[in-house]
C-alpha cells in the first residue's frame, strides 16, 4: 500500500470541478484504483477553503476581527453585512425607543454596519427638499405673482448639514468618550462606527416627521417636529447614558445636554431654512408699493 | 495495479474524445457566429459600418428595456453609449427652465443633471456591490444608464404638454406620464438587478435604485419652463 508521504499517489483535486465549469476546457480524470478518497489530514491542497473559513468564523465569534487593512474593498465590505430584516429591526428599534434596551447593545450586537446611516442621511436629504418645495407651492398657490421654482440648490445645503451632523457630531463622541475613559475606568467602550450607526439610524424617525411637513399648519409642524425630537434624543441618550454613568454628575448633564442641544439644532435649523413663514407675510407689503405708484402715473 | 514503481500506469486507459482537438492555440475562442476571425478587418470597413453596428446594439438593448425579462444578453454585452446618449438628452431636455428672480434657486443646470445621474449610478453599483453583488461594475452602471429611457420618453412627453399650456390638467396628464414612466424605470432595472444579490439582501440593494429614479422623476415632474 502507498503511503500518504508518496510524492507519486494521487489525490483527487476539487479544482477539477471547477475546471469542469469552463465549457471550452476538456478534463480528464483519471481514475487510479488506490486511490484514497479522502485528502490525507497533513495537508489540505485546495480543500482550505472550508478549514480557514471555520477559523474566520470561530475569530469573530471570540470577538476578535481579523484586521485587513483600510484601502482594500473588502475593509469596507465588512460595514454591508447585514440582511433585510436586520436593517428593518434597527429602523423599528431606533423609532420605538424603550427605557432598557440600549441601541448598540441589543440591535447592533458588534456588527455595525454602515448601509443604513448612508441611505437614511440620503432619504432625509431628498425628502426635507421635496416636502419644502411643495409646501413652498402650497402655500403661494393662489397668488399671482408667484412664479414656480424647484430650488434645486436647497439639495446641496441640506446634504451639507445632514452628513455633517451625521459624521463629525460622532466624531466628537467618540473623541469625547475616549478622553473621558483615560480618566475614568469605564466597562462600556464604543467604537467609531457604532456611533455613527446610533447616529445614523436615530435620524430615520424625521424622514415621516418631514413628510407631515407638507402641510402648512404651524401646530402640525411643531407637534411632529418635537415628537420627533423626543424619540430621536431618547435613543440617544438611552445609548449613551451606560457609558458616561460612571463619570462626574457635571460631566454627565454636560455631556446628554450637549446630544440633546445638537438635535434640536439640527431639526429646528431645517425647519426654518426650508419652511419659512415669510412667505405668509409679503402680499400687504406688495399692496402698499402699488398704491404708491398709481398716483404718480395720473 | 498501479504502485511507486509505475506511477503514471493508469494513463494506458484514458479516453479522449475524437473531435477534441489535443493540439492548438491558447487563445480564447472567439465566438462562432463571428463573420470575421481576423479582428484586424473592421480596419477596413467604412465608417457608416462601423456606427451603425454601435447604434444596431443600442437599438436592441433599448428593445430590451422596453420589454424587460431576465436576460443575459443585456448584462453581457454592455456598453455606455446609450446612457450617455440618455442622460444627455435628459439634461438638454431639462433646460430653459424658468429663470429665478432671486438668482441661484432655479432648476438644475445641465452639469448638476448629468452629476446627479453618473454619481447616482456610481454609488448606487458600489452599493450592490458591498451588499455582496455578482454584478460587474460596468454592467450595472449599464442597466442603470438605459433604464432612464422610460423617463427620457416622459420628460418629452411633459414638453410637450407644457407647450399646449392647459393648466390643471397638463398637470395631471404629466403626473400621470412622470408616475408611469418611475414604475417601469423601476421594474425594469429591478428585473435586471436583483437577479445578482443574495436573496435575503434583494430589498437592500433595489431601494436606492427607486429612490434614484423618483429624484429623476421629481426632476422631471418640477420642470417648468421660462415665462
Amino acid at each position: 500500500m502507498a503511503s500518504t508521504n508518496d510524492p507519486f499517489q494521487f489525490q483527487e483535486f476539487e479544482e477539477s470541478n471547477l475546471l469542469a465549469a469552463a465549457s471550452e476546457s476538456t478534463t480528464i480524470s483519471i481514475e487510479d484504483d488506490i486511490m484514497n478518497p479522502k485528502f490525507p489530514t497533513g495537508f489540505a491542497p485546495s480543500g482550505d477553503e472550508d478549514p480557514t473559513a471555520e477559523d474566520d468564523k470561530a475569530e469573530l465569534l471570540s470577538g476578535e476581527k481579523k484586521s485587513i487593512p483600510f484601502w482594500t474593498f473588502q475593509y469596507y465590505q465588512q460595514f454591508f453585512d447585514v440582511d433585510t430584516h436586520h436593517v428593518t429591526e434597527r429602523i423599528v428599534g431606533s423609532v420605538l425607543p424603550w427605557p432598557g434596551k440600549n441601541f448598540i447593545h441589543v440591535y447592533l450586537r458588534r456588527n455595525p454596519d454602515l448601509y443604513g446611516p448612508f441611505w437614511i442621511c440620503t432619504t432625509l436629504v431628498f425628502a426635507m427638499a421635496i416636502s419644502g418645495n411643495i409646501s413652498t407651492f402650497l402655500v403661494n398657490l393662489g397668488k399671482p405673482n408667484y412664479k414656480y421654482t424647484p430650488e434645486f440648490g436647497k439639495v446641496t445645503i441640506a446634504a451639507t448639514a445632514i452628513f455633517s451632523y451625521a459624521w463629525l457630531v460622532p466624531l466628537a463622541m467618540w473623541g469625547f468618550l475616549l478622553w473621558r475613559n483615560n480618566k475614568i475606568m469605564n466597562l462600556v467602550s464604543y467604537s467609531f462606527m457604532e456611533i455613527v450607526c446610533v447616529y445614523g439610524y436615530s435620524l430615520s424617525v424625521y424622514i415621516p416627521a418631514v413628510v407631515l411637513w407638507i402641510f402648512p399648519y404651524e401646530w402640525l409642524r411643531w407637534l411632529s417636529i418635537g415628537v420627533a425630537l423626543c424619540l430621536s434624543g431618547s435613543v440617544l441618550i438611552i445609548t449613551f447614558w451606560p457609558a458616561v454613568r460612571d463619570d462626574k454628575p457635571r460631566m454627565i448633564a454636560a455631556v446628554m445636554s450637549a446630544i440633546v442641544v445638537l438635535n434640536v439644532l439640527l431639526a429646528v435649523g431645517c425647519k426654518a431654512y426650508f419652511f419659512s413663514k415669510a412667505e405668509l407675510v409679503p402680499p400687504p407689503a406688495n399692496l402698499s408699493t402699488t398704491a404708491v405708484v398709481l398716483p404718480h402715473t395720473t | 495495479m498501479a504502485d511507486a514503481s509505475r506511477p503514471f500506469a493508469g494513463l494506458a486507459s484514458v479516453s479522449v474524445p475524437e473531435d477534441t482537438p489535443v493540439e492548438g492555440d491558447i487563445s480564447v475562442p472567439v465566438h462562432a457566429t463571428s463573420p470575421d476571425d481576423d479582428e484586424l478587418s473592421t480596419l477596413d470597413e467604412p465608417v457608416k459600418e462601423t456606427i451603425l453596428r454601435d447604434l444596431r446594439a443600442v437599438a436592441k438593448k433599448f428593445v430590451h428595456v422596453l420589454y424587460p425579462k431576465q436576460s443575459s444578453e443585456l448584462l453581457r454585452d454592455w456598453d455606455l453609449w446609450g446612457p450617455l446618449l440618455l442622460c444627455v438628452t435628459l439634461a438638454l431636455l431639462l433646460q430653459g427652465g424658468a429663470a429665478p428672480r432671486s438668482g441661484d434657486q432655479g432648476g438644475p443646470q445641465f452639469a448638476e443633471v448629468f452629476i446627479i445621474v453618473w454619481f447616482g449610478s456610481i454609488v448606487i453599483t458600489l452599493n450592490s456591490k458591498l451588499l455582496g453583488g455578482t454584478i460587474s461594475f460596468f454592467q450595472s452602471l449599464c442597466v442603470l444608464g438605459y433604464c432612464i429611457l422610460p423617463l427620457t420618453a416622459a420628460m418629452v412627453v411633459c414638453r410637450l404638454v407644457l407647450l399646449g399650456n392647459l393648466g390643471g390638467a397638463g398637470f395631471a396628464a404629466r403626473l400621470a406620464a412622470v408616475a408611469a414612466s418611475f414604475g417601469w424605470s423601476a421594474f425594469a432595472s429591478s428585473a435586471f438587478l436583483a437577479g445578482s444579490q443574495p436573496p435575503n439582501r434583494k430589498g437592500l440593494a433595489v431601494y436606492p435604485v427607486f429612490l434614484f429614479y423618483f429624484v429623476i422623476g421629481w426632476m422631471i415632474l418640477t420642470f417648468s419652463p421660462a415665462a
